[in-house]
């Protein structure tokens, strides 16, 4: 009997944004003016809080940090996209998108010195912890998902992890259950390229990330991750696609500008040619070639907004230093209450350190 | 009162928890329309339906991830994962996350979540199918670990359970799962978690047992001449340490049994409890555990030279009583 071709699967790149600035209007997400304002500051916000907090990292002040430098576009569209009721899912490199949404600057800057307080207010925004097992989180997105949808809410998860996150099981797991129970949830690839130092060509055999997705009978598509107007309108659809019980995968094609953390050392393992390309590339630069074609910005504009984001960034470095550590804090959460034991130790702690008061 | 096994309790217990909160649904797999392997969940699906009865697909990770995600955003999850030998799919999860969200995040998000899975050999099943692991999930902070002996606390343990604001693994001890029947109260009640139990009392000795191994602990001591005091410990994590050291300066002597292998197992957490107790002078000979050898489960053919019983228990309980002379 003759092999019949059983089943034909295709993947698409959506490009809105050029390089150069300018816009394919056919493909331009409705935005005004306003909005598109909003998102070059929150864009710029991010690059300039992460240049601080790499600063202050090298000073000391804070512990290792992760920057997302030239993925600001893969980071701010989703999290401009989705709605006060929705839940983001993240992984560690999408501060932006987490101040977006609400978390205090000083809030995140006291996660990053190492204090868990700086995560005390996320529940209120439906943010969930920053994440360090790979993936891992994509499971919890998936859960949360199919709790506003077993609670008849309209509401969706957004869950972010990057290139070396799809190889894991957890990722292809939470992709599966997705699909099967048809979850109101958006898989937000950030494919910046590496992970850690291991280029994406060698993370996996697979000519695209988003396939994957295919394979989970799941919506799949790439966007140019450095394009916000792409960023932004594939995961508006994506978010509109989920509500209706469809998931989806975007990958987010962008490029990892700075080192994995500040503990990394890039140039160890790529060119100066390489990185020069992508800087041609960069999200920030043609949004505001697109805005002052559109008359929305100038030199001036610019750097008044610039001055206004820096002092926002300094001001929540001020208000770091404000707040004491207290170390009683490390045995409050662990349950829900202390059992005897813990109530035990806690008592010889306290009397060690000489220590008293509160949270 | 009805008389009824383990796995009838443990089902009454679901049946009443689900009717009694719309929060709690059950997942794991084949839990649902074949009401799972050992029937545990039996008729919940056609009671609740298939939103509340989850048959998911082949992935313990997943289930307790999203179990965790479920948790988070306001159910309270039972999830069932078939046997504890497929725990360690799920163990990133558990340890990574679960035990963690609510130190992660201040209690802002919390995980009222169960985690059941049915552990224990002498069932001469396939590998991976005998497994007693407690004592490294019991090292998770965050995390607590329940082990029923009995349908009684079974019901009352796995009800509690599901009420607590914490994550909890609840492993079943399946060796007894239908051997063991007695009487249960249908009505909905609870079982303190944390708090051990003195099923025998005795002058003698002390002997702490829990899960499969309480049984066989009682049988020992209707052999032994001496009169053993039988403590069915019900929690691992947090464990009742004061009863333990109160029934050991009643007793002052100490026999450990579990069926886990012997180092590291347990048995080695209440053995360090006493001695770092004054309750370790009054000792009139050194504590014994009874335990299964540092070794990897075999296959059936050996579970009989493998796993703790009677004859160990006694032969433990003759060294104690003898000052400690083998």
């Amino acid at each position: 009997m003759p092999v019949k071709k059983i089943a034909d699967f295709s993947v698409e790149r959506l490009e809105i944004l050029s390089p150069e600035g300018t816009a394919d209007e056919k493909l331009m997400p409705s935005l005004t003016k306003e909005q598109v304002m909003e998102m070059y500051r929150a864009m710029l916000l991010t690059r300039l809080f992460d240049k601080r907090a790499i600063s202050l990292q090298r000073q000391g002040r804070i512990g290792t940090y992760g920057s997302s430098l030239g993925q600001e576009a893969s980071v701010i569209g989703p999290a401009y996209a989705l709605r006060k009721q929705d839940w983001l899912v993240p992984s560690f490199r999408e501060i932006g998108a987490m101040i977006l949404r609400g978390v205090p600057l000083h809030e995140m800057l006291q996660y990053w010195r190492g204090e868990e307080r700086g995560h005390k207010h996320l529940a209120e925004l439906r943010i969930m912890p920053v994440a360090i097992p790979v993936s891992t989180q994509t499971l919890h997105a998936a859960g949360i998902a199919w709790a506003m949808k077993l609670k008849g809410e309209k509401a969706i998860a957004l869950t972010y992890f990057g290139d070396g996150g799809t190889s894991k099981g957890d990722f292809y797991e939470a992709l599966n259950f997705a699909g099967v129970f048809k979850l109101p949830v958006v898989f937000w690839c950030q494919n910046n390229q590496f992970a850690i130092s291991m280029p994406v060509a060698r993370q996996t055999a697979a000519k695209t990330l988003c396939q994957k997705g295919i394979a989970a009978g799941i919506r799949c598509l790439q966007v140019d991750g450095n394009d916000i107007f792409a960023t932004y309108a594939a995961a508006k659809q994506a978010v509109a696609e989920a509500l209706e019980g469809r998931p989806t995968l975007v990958e987010s094609h962008t490029y990892r500008m700075a080192d994995h953390t500040t503990s990394d050392d890039a140039s160890r393992y790529r060119s100066p040619e390489e990185m020069a390309a992508w800087q041609l590339k960069d999200p920030i630069d043609r949004l505001e070639k697109y805005m002052r074609s559109k008359g929305m910005l100038d030199d001036s504009l610019k750097e008044k907004i610039a001055a206004e984001l820096t002092a926002k960034v300094q001001d929540a470095v001020l208000r770091l230093e404000e707040c004491p550590v207290e170390p009683k804090v490390i045995f409050t959460h662990t349950y829900a209450s202390l059992d005897p034991d813990l109530k035990e130790q806690l008592d010889t702690f306290q009397r060690t350190y000489g220590l008293r008061g509160g949270d | 009162m009805a008389r009824i096994t383990m796995v009838e309790a443990l089902n009454q217990a679901l049946l009443q928890e689900m009717g009694r909160d719309e929060r709690v649904i059950v997942l794991g797999e084949d839990v649902g329309r074949n009401g799972g392997v050992f029937r545990v969940t039996d008729g919940l699906f056609k009671k609740f339906g298939g939103e509340r009865v989850i048959d998911t697909p082949l992935a313990e990770s997943a289930i307790i991830g999203s179990a965790i995600g479920l948790a988070v955003a306001g159910f309270r999850p039972v999830a069932e994962i078939q046997f504890s030998g497929f725990l360690p799919a799920g163990f990133d999860q558990l340890i990574s996350h679960a035990s963690r969200m609510r130190h992660r995040s201040r209690s802002g998000y919390t995980v009222p979540m169960v985690v059941r899975c049915p552990y224990g050999g002498g069932v001469h099943a396939l590998e991976h199918h005998s497994e007693s692991f407690e004592a490294a999930y019991a090292h998770i902070c965050g995390l607590k670990v329940v082990m029923p002996s009995r349908p009684f606390d079974a019901k009352g343990l796995l009800t509690e359970a599901i009420r607590d604001p914490d994550p909890v693994l609840f492993m079943e001890p399946k060796k007894v799962y239908r051997s063991i029947k007695e009487e249960v109260p249908e009505e909905e009640f609870t079982v303190p978690l944390g708090e051990a139990n003195i099923v025998r009392e005795g002058a003698d000795a002390t002997v702490v047992a829990w899960g499969s191994m309480v049984k066989t602990c009682l049988e020992a001591a209707e052999q032994s001449d001496a009169d053993l005091e039988v403590v069915d410990l019900r929690t691992i994590k947090p464990f009742d340490r004061r009863l333990i050291l109160q029934s050991v300066k009643k007793t002052r002597r100490l026999v450990v049994a579990h069926e886990a292998t012997k180092t590291g197992g347990w048995g080695a957490e209440i053995a360090a409890s006493v001695a770092e107790s004054p309750v370790s002078r009054l000792l009139k000979a050194p504590m014994v555990r009874v335990a299964s050898p540092d070794v990897v489960v075999p296959l059936p053919q050996y579970e009989k030279y493998f796993f703790p019983d009677i004859e160990q228990v006694l032969h433990a309980v003759g060294r104690v009583m003898s000052g400690g002379e083998q």
